[in-house]
């Protein structure tokens, strides 16, 4: 017998969430007053659900562990928000925003979630518009889109490539008009490193103040956390360099199930890894495929250079496999046709881990319709290259910009080089459809939970999902669970729970600073990563998991015995703050590589080289498959399997197809 | 792959805490790649740095995409280093020379006081946008968003006011350590929007008054601020808040 009820209201899969909206609880205003609600991560899902909390008369605590909530790494997003707005009148609708994500997840997501998030979609623009966040505009003055990964209409809105700048910065002002007022105090430059759980509930956390290194006790009726994906656990990754688990693993620790911890998104384009100083990688975002077309030469080791080579020579690989989506594929079937093409030898570039993402066919097109516009209707090339080059760059200039200044290269001219890389983490802290966890009181938003993009997230969805969560959907389901705990008093913070979290904490500190090793953190972290991309990566297969395992094991024996932190634990130290995020990373890499290892199937970012088509392609297995691994910690590198099915009412399941 | 053969002394400004002295310290770096990000030539100090049992230099930085405005450094005396609108994250080495002498300091303003080495407290720049760096409206008050058609010229306008990542370099190398650069930005994208009209007089005054009480200095347009913004963020926006702040002073409670 499961454990786990995902608590999905009943009836017809489009009143699901109007119904049940309408019969949660209310918690009157004078209540709403005295209910105190934590909130970790000041991201969209964080700082959306921390300032909508505070309008609706919660007391909030949101913390960040950057200086500013507005530092979040929602900040880089780039391409743009999905929103079932049908603008552009392409046909498109909440149904097929609904399908689009299912279908792009691999049938590995909940209907009822999924139904909820295409629906509340269109709320969030309106509501951004509202802040003042200036998406782009036509024009006539309306709003514009563009096309995406994954999809066949035009539904994403967007801000240049800042889009995820833009709605955070909204999210931020909305947080920091309720610090204002007092509504929301905010704790910037803290980290949470315990949740503190009394009576089977959770009643608040242990942070670190990260500038004088003191424990603080945190009292909460409910604990919600936005705190992101774990990408990092590769080390090399698009995510922020403070990107961590260490939040989510400590509540796994404590009791919340962490689902399908092996689904990670492998980005497609990506500029390639320099060397071995490589700190982090930077993405190009997935709407250049929009107006890029992706190729290798036909020849091996072709010398020339890529403008030298003419098109019948030229392998532009996604239009041949996949005609109807052609670049446009989601994303972990182009990453995996880009290892594929590099792994037969046609890279390029120094590395040859590589291959070009090319504008030129549409910077000509583009160019030669500013000529029209202009009234020369039969330009040469250099005018039209001339003229669209401009185009290009009011659409992409920053990304243009970002990929001269790390490359040296000039794109403009020359076509830019991408490889895939980990870039999102579909997996996260199970919650039901209130998001909230397996311990009671404890909710989860963001890319920290799992909920909404199955086992592969169509590109800007990841936006939608956070403003979702934390405007439109955490604030009325919360109300489910304070409806009930308007009789709680605040629990002191000396009582003993709060103690003990403390003093685990404390010995955890010591611990680090006292073993005086030989090596860095950083040391550490490197070589985790690289025992996640070799064996837990873009293709994974039995033989290498299981050698992933025991290595990462043996690496956290080596960790806790020969780290090197210098410093103390009463003052700003990074090294500190490293040290409890990679023995997280540690620990979340074993449980990944074991459900990768559980999972004997293919679908969306897992791809398990045992289990492939003739063609390649990832074979799924419904039958013994179609369920939601949430693991249960137990112990050291023990965890227990617990299975959610995943039920398709409405939406027929099908092998994908994008050809 | 690149192979690192520069060699180069850095001159790292050291500091315990708010409250103690600081000094510049040297530092010798080898084999230093040109393809490095100034910040990955940081981990290179730092990593030889902890190995030596030595304590690493604390500096701030996150995304290392030059959108999340954390990393500062004061490079051979200018915000985020030679070259124009690019975050110090975002330099790479490639702008120096082998041999050359880099001097980092951190940012340098009263209402910036330095929290340890090359890391700052920026927390004035969050009390200023919550004294007035919004719009008013609710979750759930929102009408259609192409209810309100904005001219594009408009929208691209506020949006490149928007485009402030609130790094802090604007005040970093004005010699009055004035905010207006960064708070004009915010006033303008928002007065240039339809949806910022019903707070737009309020709010650039008690953004303006909260400024004044952080610390922050005065402008004597310089123009410094608008050189040195890594986005590029415009004088322009200084100009239309004065002019803002002016219409606010000079009518009568009820007009504004």
């Amino acid at each position: 017998m499961s454990k786990l009820n995902s608590n999905i209201p009943e009836g017809e899969l489009t009143q699901k969430w109007t119904k049940y909206k309408s019969s949660i609880p209310l918690v009157n205003p004078a209540n709403k007053r005295s209910l105190e609600v934590i909130v970790v991560g000041s991201g969209l899902a964080g700082a959306s659900a921390a300032a909508t909390l505070a309008e609706m008369g919660y007391k909030v605590k949101c913390f960040c562990f950057q200086d500013s909530p507005r530092r979040a790494h929602s900040i880089a997003a780039q391409g743009g928000i999905n929103a079932a707005k049908n603008y552009q009148n392409d046909g498109d609708s909440v149904y097929r925003l609904f399908y689009d994500t299912i279908k792009g997840g691999d049938y590995r997501a909940r209907e009822a979630n999924v139904h909820r998030l295409a629906e509340v979609s269109v709320n969030i623009i309106d509501q951004c518009v509202a802040q003042g966040v200036p998406l782009a505009r036509e024009y006539g003055g309306l709003l514009d889109n563009r096309s995406f990964g994954g999809t066949q209409v035009q539904r994403t809105f967007y801000a240049a490539g800042q889009t995820g700048q833009q709605l955070l910065l909204g999210a931020y002002s909305a947080l920091e008009r309720q610090v204002g007022m007092g509504k929301v105090q905010m704790y910037t430059r803290h980290e949470m490193l315990d949740v503190v759980v009394i009576d089977g509930k959770a009643r608040g956390i242990i942070a670190r103040n990260l500038i004088t290194g003191e424990l603080e006790r945190h009292f909460g009726h409910a604990v919600v956390l936005g705190t992101g994906g774990y990408g990092n656990v590769f080390y090399l990754s698009t995510n922020a360099m403070g990107s961590n688990v260490t939040a989510a693993w400590k509540v796994h620790k404590k009791g919340a199930f962490f689902a399908n911890p092996c689904y990670t998104q492998i980005h497609p384009t990506c500029i390639p890894v320099s060397g071995d100083h490589q700190s982090k990688l930077t993405l190009m975002s997935e709407s250049l495929r929009n107006d890029g077309r992706i190729w290798v030469p036909k020849q091996k080791d072709d010398p020339r250079k890529p403008q030298d080579i003419p098109e019948e020579e030229r392998d532009y690989y996604l239009e041949r496999r996949y005609p109807a989506f052609g670049n446009l594929v989601p994303r972990d079937v182009a990453s995996r046709a880009a290892k594929e093409r590099c792994d037969a030898g046609y890279g390029v570039g120094a590395s040859k881990l590589a291959v070009y993402l090319d504008f030129a066919a549409n910077t000509e097109r583009y160019g030669r319709i500013e000529a029209s516009k202009q009234g020369n209707h039969n330009p040469d090339k250099e005018t039209c290259m001339r003229l669209g080059r401009e185009v290009v760059k009011e659409k992409y200039g920053n990304l243009f910009d970002m990929y001269a200044q790390i490359t040296g290269e000039n794109p403009y001219e020359t076509p830019m080089r991408i490889y895939p890389a980990v870039h999102y983490t579909m997996g996260g802290v199970w919650v039901d459809y209130n998001l909230m966890t397996t311990i009671p009181g404890l909710y989860c938003t963001g890319e920290a939970n799992f909920s909404d993009h199955g086992a592969n997230r169509l590109g800007a969805s990841a936006l939608m999902q956070g403003l979702a969560d934390g405007y439109f959907v955490l604030p009325y389901t919360i109300g489910a669970y304070l409806s009930k705990e308007i009789a709680t008093k605040p629990i002191p913070t000396d009582h003993p729970a709060f103690v003990e979290a403390e003093n685990n904490v404390k010995a955890t500190i010591d611990k680090f600073l006292s073993i005086n090793g030989t090596k860095s953190v950083d040391h550490f972290h490197k070589r985790l990563g690289h025992i996640m991309w070799e064996y837990c990566g873009m293709a994974r297969n039995r033989q290498g998991l299981e050698k992933a395992i025991s290595d990462i094991q043996a690496l956290r024996r080596e960790f806790w015995s020969d780290v090197k932190v210098p410093g103390s634990a009463d003052e700003f130290n990074p090294e500190l703050e490293k040290a409890h995020r990679v023995a997280d990373f540690i620990e979340l890499g074993e449980l990944m590589c074991i459900d990768a290892l559980n999972r004997e199937e293919s679908c969306g970012g897992h791809f398990r080289e045992e289990h492939q088509t003739e063609e390649g392609e990832a074979k799924r297995d419904d039958e013994n498959f179609a369920y939601v691994a949430a693991w249960e910690y137990k112990g050291e590198s023990e965890f227990e399997l617990h299975k959610e099915e995943l039920n398709y009412e409405n939406i027929k399941v099908a092998q994908r197809n994008y050809k | 792959m690149s192979t690192g053969n520069m060699n180069l002394t850095l001159k790292v400004w050291r500091q315990k805490n708010k409250n103690s002295a600081g000094k510049l310290v040297d530092y010798q770096l080898s084999g230093i790649s040109p393809d490095m990000s100034f910040l990955e030539m940081f981990d290179v100090l730092n990593e030889q740095l902890i190995t030596k049992g030595e304590e690493p230099v604390v500096f701030d930085h996150d995304c290392r995409e030059g959108i999340c405005g954390m990393c500062s450094m004061f490079i051979n005396g200018q915000p985020h280093g030679p070259k124009d609108l690019v975050t110090t994250c975002q330099l790479h080495m490639r702008s120096f020379k082998d041999g050359d002498t880099i001097v980092v300091e951190p940012w340098r303003a009263k209402a910036f006081p330095v929290i340890k080495d090359l890391a700052v407290d920026r927390s004035a720049f969050d009390r200023i946008i919550a004294a007035g760096g919004f719009v008013s409206v609710n979750t759930g008050n929102a009408q259609d968003a192409n209810a309100l058609p904005i001219p594009k010229v408009q929208a691209d306008a506020a949006f490149e006011a928007a485009a402030c990542i609130g790094c802090g370099a604007c005040v970093a190398t004005c010699k009055n350590a004035s905010a207006m650069l960064f708070v004009s930005a915010k006033v303008s994208q928002l007065a240039l929007l339809p949806q910022g009209q019903p707070e737009r007089y309020r709010r650039v005054q008690s953004m303006v008054a909260q400024m004044d009480e952080e610390g922050f200095g005065n402008c004597t347009n310089t123009g410094a601020c608008e050189a040195e913004c890594p986005k590029g963020i415009s004088l322009e926006n200084i100009a239309r808040m004065n002019r803002d702040y002016f219409t606010a002073k000079f009518a009568s409670e009820e007009e504004v």
